[in-house]
């Protein structure tokens, strides 16, 4: 129940960093050796919520998934499974290599974009708000299929302008407080904002269950609340900036686990 | 739908303590919290959780806004015999939901 | 020698905004301490739960986290020491903390059909504060145990508006 109160202090932690990041400019990627998924930095009672599945939250959503993927919607009255079958084995992987390529736009689409695709153009049924809960809980069910994957980004050519464009986002800074996710993610990924520390930024358990939302929630609503944070503009959701952010995030983290519903504070 | 996750034992032994958990989707809107614009967000929170074997009580609780959102109990029962473990859920609009699972004592 | 009274371009002296001020303060206060009378302290929580009935710690354990990175889910366990027949057991188990806008958590009720009294729930903590668990025995004697948790908070949070 933070209130406007607990913002204030959150705020006055981002300050306070600011005066150490601001004598540290260089932006260094993490070697590959020290990568550490932000499961790693919670606490061991937090950990513990994400271990188990009777008692993680996150379950609450792919239980929900698994119950829209077997419905049917739409004027075709197909439901996911009409086509894909058993998730359990054609979604398996899946997610790991997303976002990929979509062929009839030449652009990049993340997970949920090609289910929210997927239905409104093989199913023919009422688009599915972005951030809503059905959607979500679709993008977790599926991504849950490769939990325990490594996390494989499609190696495809075309995809390579999108992921500079991503890594450029990364690495400039922006908002009030002028700092660039690289800032805090890869020169600081060890010391603490406030209370909380600061983690590499490896998007292994999206969607996840974060503690602070009560609920599940996408990749880009966190990124949206990091930009938040450094008094920046938020991308607008689903926008192609965001997008080339997820897919260099995703190829930051190749080869780390996913954790799908994960549990972060 | 109901939105909730119950873990039961499918086997026990007579006279086994076994793990029983429950877990449902639901926000616990405390009514504390103001929404955009400075609007109240009314209360809307489980205010009662029932846990049945055999068609009797075995387990009750009263929740307050102080109840995580998506609520979270585990407690004990002793295996009596093969049955239905129930459980039901209740907010504060009157409105409720349930599961269940089977249990095989042997 | 008198000092000379400083003035505002509003035409306010300093004593004027300082009393004001203070008014302000006074407001804010009152405002806070009817905002306190709303809710029960803890030990009048917990009056309320025995009628009364003295409360002696010891024969429940309460386990949470001592650091909390969020209070919005803080895992708390209860376990209390008894033997859970039809003669000796747990009745109730209630749940309250010192300093969120209202004192009760939660209450559970049991008996000697759950073989063991052990509970495990999350709950919501606004900030750091003690927490107590009462147990009700069937012989009607009441026992406690209390924890005092510090509650940190989630960096970069969402903008409401």
């Amino acid at each position: 129940m933070p209130g406007p109160a607990a913002r204030l202090i959150v705020l006055t932690g981002v300050t306070g960093l600011l005066i150490v990041l601001t004598s540290h400019a260089s932006t260094d990627d993490i070697s590959p050796g020290e990568r550490r998924s932000g499961r790693d930095f919670m606490a061991p009672e937090t950990q513990a919520i994400q271990a188990d599945d009777t008692a993680n939250p996150g379950m609450l959503w792919v239980l929900q998934g698994a119950g829209l993927w077997t419905q049917k919607a739409g004027p075709a009255d197909q439901s996911c499974a009409s086509c894909h079958g058993a998730a359990q084995a054609s979604m398996r992987g899946v997610a790991a290599r997303y976002p990929a390529l979509d062929a009839a736009t030449g652009k990049p689409i993340d997970l949920t974009g090609r289910i929210a695709q997927c239905r409104s153009e093989r199913q023919g049924g009422t688009a599915l708000p972005r951030d809503g809960d059905e959607l979500l809980a679709l993008t977790t069910f599926v991504a849950h299929q490769s939990r325990g994957m490594p996390i494989a980004p499609p190696d495809d050519a075309r995809l390579t302008p999108f992921r500079d464009a991503g890594r450029q986002i990364f690495t400039t800074r922006m908002g009030q407080l002028d700092l660039a996710c690289a800032s805090c993610h890869d020169d600081n990924w060890n010391q603490r904002l406030a209370g909380s520390a600061v983690t590499q930024a490896h998007p292994t358990g999206y969607p996840l269950y974060r503690l602070e939302w009560q609920g599940i929630g996408s990749l880009q609503r966190r990124l949206r609340n990091c930009m938040i944070g450094v008094r920046a503009e938020p991308f607008a959701t689903g926008s192609d900036d965001f997008i080339a952010l997820e897919l260099y995030l995703m190829q930051r983290a190749a080869g780390m686990e996913m954790e799908t519903p994960g549990i972060r504070p | 739908m109901t939105k909730a996750l119950v873990s039961v034992p499918k086997t026990a032994r007579r006279g086994d303590i076994i793990d029983i958990r429950a877990m449902i989707a639901h926000p616990m809107e405390t009514g504390y919290r103001m929404g955009p614009n400075g609007v109240e967000i009314p209360r809307r929170i489980i205010t009662r959780f029932v846990c049945t074997y055999g068609g009797e009580e075995v387990f009750f609780a009263e929740f307050f806004p102080a109840v995580s959102a998506n609520p979270f109990v585990s407690f004990s029962l002793i295996a009596s015999a093969s049955g239905t473990v129930g459980f039901e859920w209740t907010d504060d609009q009157g409105q409720t939901e349930s599961a269940s699972a089977e249990i095989v004592v042997t | 020698m008198t000092e000379p009274t400083t003035r505002d371009p509003l035409g306010n002296t300093a004593l004027g905004r300082r009393a004001v001020l203070a008014g302000g303060i006074g407001l804010l206060v009152l405002a806070l301490s009817v905002r306190a009378l709303a809710r029960p302290s803890l030990q009048q929580a917990v009056a309320g739960f025995t009628g009364g009935a003295p409360v002696t710690a010891g024969r429940v354990k309460l386990t949470l986290p001592p650091l909390v990175e969020n209070g919005n889910a803080v895992g708390v366990t209860i376990d209390v020491e008894s033997p859970m027949t039809a003669q000796s057991h747990v009745r109730r188990i209630a749940l309250f903390n010192e300093k969120n806008p209202q004192a009760d958590i939660a209450v559970f009720r049991l008996g000697p059909h759950n073989g063991r009294a052990r509970i495990a729930t999350r709950i919501r903590l606004a900030t750091s504060q003690t927490v107590i668990a009462v147990a009700e025995l069937s012989d009607g004697t009441y026992w406690s145990s209390e924890a005092n948790v510090i509650v940190t908070l989630a960096a970069c949070i969402e903008d409401l508006t």
